[in-house]
C-alpha cells in the first residue's frame, strides 16, 4: 500500500502543484488500493482503469506544459453509478439497464472531467437510489470498510465505502432523502447534501425530481468545499437550475478551520432525539454540541414540531415522484426487454421486464406511489403530505429566524449488521428520520463524523443544516467541529486490510 | 387504518405494468400495509388553510432561444435500443387483439 492514499484531496493537490508527484502515480496507487481490498469491500460496479490513467497523463500533460488548471487537476474521483457517463455502463444499481452505456455525461461528470479529475470507476448503489443500506443493489451490496458484516449506508454506499477504505480520495453521490449523509455518517466520511438546485441534475438518473440533489463524498471538510465549488453552479440543460453562483465554500472552510465560532448561533433540534435514538449515538451527539459551545457558538434548542411528520410526508411524496419518474424503463427505447413467449403486444414486453427488471424496494414504492396518486386517494396522502411539506419548510423558516445552524444527529444508530432490516421496509426507512427534512426543504445540509460509539466502535455522524443557498454556513461551522473532533477514520481502525 | 389488500396491489401492478407473480403478491402485500398504515399517520393533519407545496423552491418556467444546439446522432440516440430497424426504435405490435 502506498501512503499517498492516505492523504487528503488537497494534499494531493498540493503534492501535485509542487511536483512531489504525478497524476499517474496517484491514479495508480489508488487503482492498485482498489484491486487489494475491493473484493471484500465491493463499493465499485465498475472500475475504469485504462480511462483513469489516460485521463491521468494528459492531466500530467497540462501541468508540465504550464497550462491553467483547476485545483484539483490530477486529483482521481469515482461516480455514484447514478449519474450518466459516456463510454462507461450506468446501472443504477439495476438489472433494468444491465450493460447499459449512455451517449452522454452528466453535466457535473462533464465538469469534473473538464477540470482533470480521473475518473476511477462507478460506485454500488441501492437499486434507483432506493435504500438505505446498499442491500437493495442487484449487483450484490457494498460492506463497511469498519466492518465487513455491516451495512455502509444507503443509497450511496459504495461512494462513502470507496472515500472511508481509501480506494478514492473523493467521490459523488446523490442525496434524495439522506443518501449522502447517512452513508457518511456510518463510515466516518464527510457527505453534503447542497441547497436543492444549485448542483446540476442533467444526467442524474432521477428518484424524485423535487428533492434529488448531487454532491460530495470525502474524508475531510475542506475537500468537500473543493469539489461542491467544482460542481455548483448553473446548467441552462437543468431547468430547476439555480443561477447564484456556487462561491465562498473553500473560503468558509478556511475560516471555520481556525476554530473561532463566536457569535455563531446553533440550534439544537428537540424533534430528533428520543425513542428511536441509540443512546450511544446521542452520547456522542451530545459530545459534539458541548465543543460547539467550547468553540464560542450559542447554543440553543430550537423546536421544529411538523419534523415529526417528515418521514410519512416522504413515503408519499417520494414514491408518487418515483412511480411517474420510472415510468420510462418501458423496454422500448433503451434497457432490458423480456419478451414472453407467444404474440405478446408492447404492454406484455412491458409489464414482463418491468417484473424481471426491477427488485422488491423499486416494485414496493412505484406500487405505493401508483396508489398514493389513485383518485379517491390523491387528497388523502399525496395532497396532505405536500402539505406537510409547507409546515416543514416554515418550521425551518422560523428555526432559522432564531438561529445560523441547526445540528442533530445524521442517523439514529450506528451501523447495522447486513440482513438485519431487509425485510422490514419501515424500519429501514427510519434510518432517514433525520436527513429527510432537508430535502423536503430544499436546504443544504452535511454530515461530518463525531467520534466512533462507546459501545461498538463504529462511527456516529453529526449533521448540520442551513437555510438555502447559505451553504457556506455549513462549511465554517463543519470545519470547525472537525478540527476540534479531530481524525476519527483511519485506515489501522478498518477490519479491511491495510 | 386504510387497508390495502392483496387484489388492490395486484390491480396498483397492473397500472403501473409490473407482471407480479403470486409469490411477489404474497410478499409484497403485507408489507406495503404496514408502510401504509406508517404514513397514514399524516392524514387530517393539515387544514385547507395550509397551502401545498410541490416543489421547495420557488421556480418560474424557463425558455430558451429557438436556436439549433448539437444533439445527440440517430446512432448514439438508437445505442441502447434492445431492438432497431431502418435508424428507428423498433417495438412488439401496440395494439391488442380486439383492436
Amino acid at each position: 500500500m502506498s501512503e499517498l492514499i492516505l492523504k487528503t484531496a488537497a494534499e494531493l493537490a498540493d503534492s501535485l502543484a509542487a511536483g512531489e508527484t504525478t497524476s499517474v502515480e496517484l491514479t495508480q496507487v489508488h487503482l492498485d488500493r482498489i484491486a487489494a481490498v475491493d473484493g471484500d469491500v465491493h463499493a465499485f460496479l465498475h472500475i475504469d482503469a485504462e480511462g483513469a490513467l489516460s485521463q491521468a497523463a494528459a492531466s500530467d500533460a497540462r501541468r508540465a506544459n504550464g497550462d491553467a488548471l483547476h485545483a484539483l487537476d490530477g486529483v482521481p474521483i469515482a461516480v455514484k453509478d447514478v449519474l450518466t457517463t459516456i463510454g462507461l455502463p450506468t446501472t443504477c444499481g439495476s438489472k433494468m439497464l444491465e450493460g447499459w452505456v449512455p451517449p452522454y455525461d452528466a453535466t457535473v461528470v462533464k465538469k469534473i472531467k473538464d477540470a482533470g479529475l480521473p475518473i476511477l470507476g462507478k460506485t454500488n448503489m441501492d437499486e434507483f437510489a432506493m435504500g438505505s443500506s446498499t442491500e437493495h443493489s442487484a449487483y450484490g451490496p457494498t460492506k463497511n470498510p469498519w466492518k465487513l458484516d455491516r451495512i455502509p449506508g444507503g443509497s450511496g454506499g459504495g461512494s462513502a465505502a470507496a472515500v472511508a477504505a481509501f480506494e478514492a480520495p473523493l467521490a459523488l453521490g446523490t442525496d434524495t432523502g439522506g443518501s449522502i449523509r447517512q452513508p457518511g455518517a456510518v463510515t466516518g466520511t464527510v457527505g453534503v447534501k447542497p441547497t436543492y438546485g444549485s448542483v446540476s441534475r442533467y444526467g442524474l438518473v432521477a428518484l424524485a425530481n423535487s428533492l434529488d440533489q448531487v454532491g460530495p463524498v470525502t474524508r475531510t471538510v475542506l475537500d468537500s468545499a473543493l469539489l461542491h465549488e467544482l460542481i455548483g453552479g448553473h446548467d441552462p440543460l437543468d431547468s430547476t437550475s439555480t443561477t447564484t453562483p456556487v462561491t465562498g465554500l473553500v473560503d468558509a472552510a478556511r475560516a471555520g478551520a481556525t476554530g473561532d465560532l463566536k457569535g455563531v448561533k446553533v440550534g439544537v433540534i428537540k424533534e430528533l432525539a428520543g425513542e428511536g435514538w441509540a443512546p450511544d449515538v446521542m452520547r456522542k451527539f451530545n459530545e459534539s454540541v458541548d465543543i460547539l459551545t467550547k468553540l464560542g457558538a450559542d447554543v440553543v434548542e430550537v423546536s421544529t414540531p411538523s419534523f415529526q411528520h417528515a418521514m410519512a410526508a416522504y413515503y408519499l411524496i417520494l414514491p408518487a415522484e418515483c412511480s411517474s419518474n420510472l415510468a420510462k424503463f418501458d423496454a422500448m427505447r433503451y434497457g432490458l426487454r423480456v419478451t414472453p413467449d407467444g404474440d405478446p403486444s408492447a404492454e406484455d414486453v412491458m409489464k414482463a421486464s418491468r417484473d424481471a427488471g426491477f427488485g422488491d424496494e423499486v416494485k414496493r414504492r412505484i406500487i405505493l406511489g401508483t396508489y398514493a396518486l389513485s383518485s379517491g386517494y390523491y387528497d388523502a396522502y399525496y395532497g396532505q403530505a405536500q402539505k406537510i411539506r409547507t409546515l416543514i419548510i416554515e418550521d425551518f423558516k422560523k428555526a432559522f429566524e432564531q438561529v445560523d445552524v441547526l445540528v442533530s444527529p445524521t442517523s439514529p444508530s450506528t451501523a447495522f449488521p447486513l440482513g438485519a432490516k431487509l425485510d422490514d421496509p419501515l424500519a429501514m426507512y427510519m434510518q432517514d428520520l433525520a436527513t429527510i427534512p432537508a430535502n423536503l426543504a430544499g436546504t443544504p445540509g452535511i454530515s461530518i463524523p463525531a467520534g466512533v460509539s462507546d459501545v461498538d466502535g463504529l462511527p456516529v455522524g453529526v449533521q448540520l443544516l442551513a437555510p438555502v443557498l447559505e451553504d457556506a454556513r455549513l462549511y465554517r461551522v463543519g470545519a470547525a467541529l472537525e478540527g476540534a473532533i479531530g481524525p476519527v477514520l483511519s485506515i489501522d481502525k478498518l477490519e479491511v486490510a491495510r | 387504518m386504510p387497508e390495502i389488500t392483496r387484489d388492490e396491489v395486484a390491480h396498483l401492478a397492473d397500472l403501473a405494468r409490473i407482471d407480479l407473480s403470486d409469490a411477489e403478491l404474497d410478499h409484497l402485500a403485507p408489507q406495503l400495509q404496514v408502510i401504509l398504515e406508517s404514513v397514514a399517520s399524516i392524514q387530517g393533519l393539515a387544514g385547507d388553510d395550509v397551502p401545498a407545496t410541490s416543489h421547495p423552491l420557488p421556480m418560474t418556467n424557463v425558455f430558451r432561444e429557438d436556436v439549433v444546439t448539437p444533439s445527440l446522432t440517430p446512432e448514439q440516440a438508437l445505442s441502447g435500443a434492445p431492438a432497431v430497424e431502418e435508424q428507428r426504435f423498433s417495438v412488439p405490435r401496440i395494439l391488442g387483439d380486439e383492436q
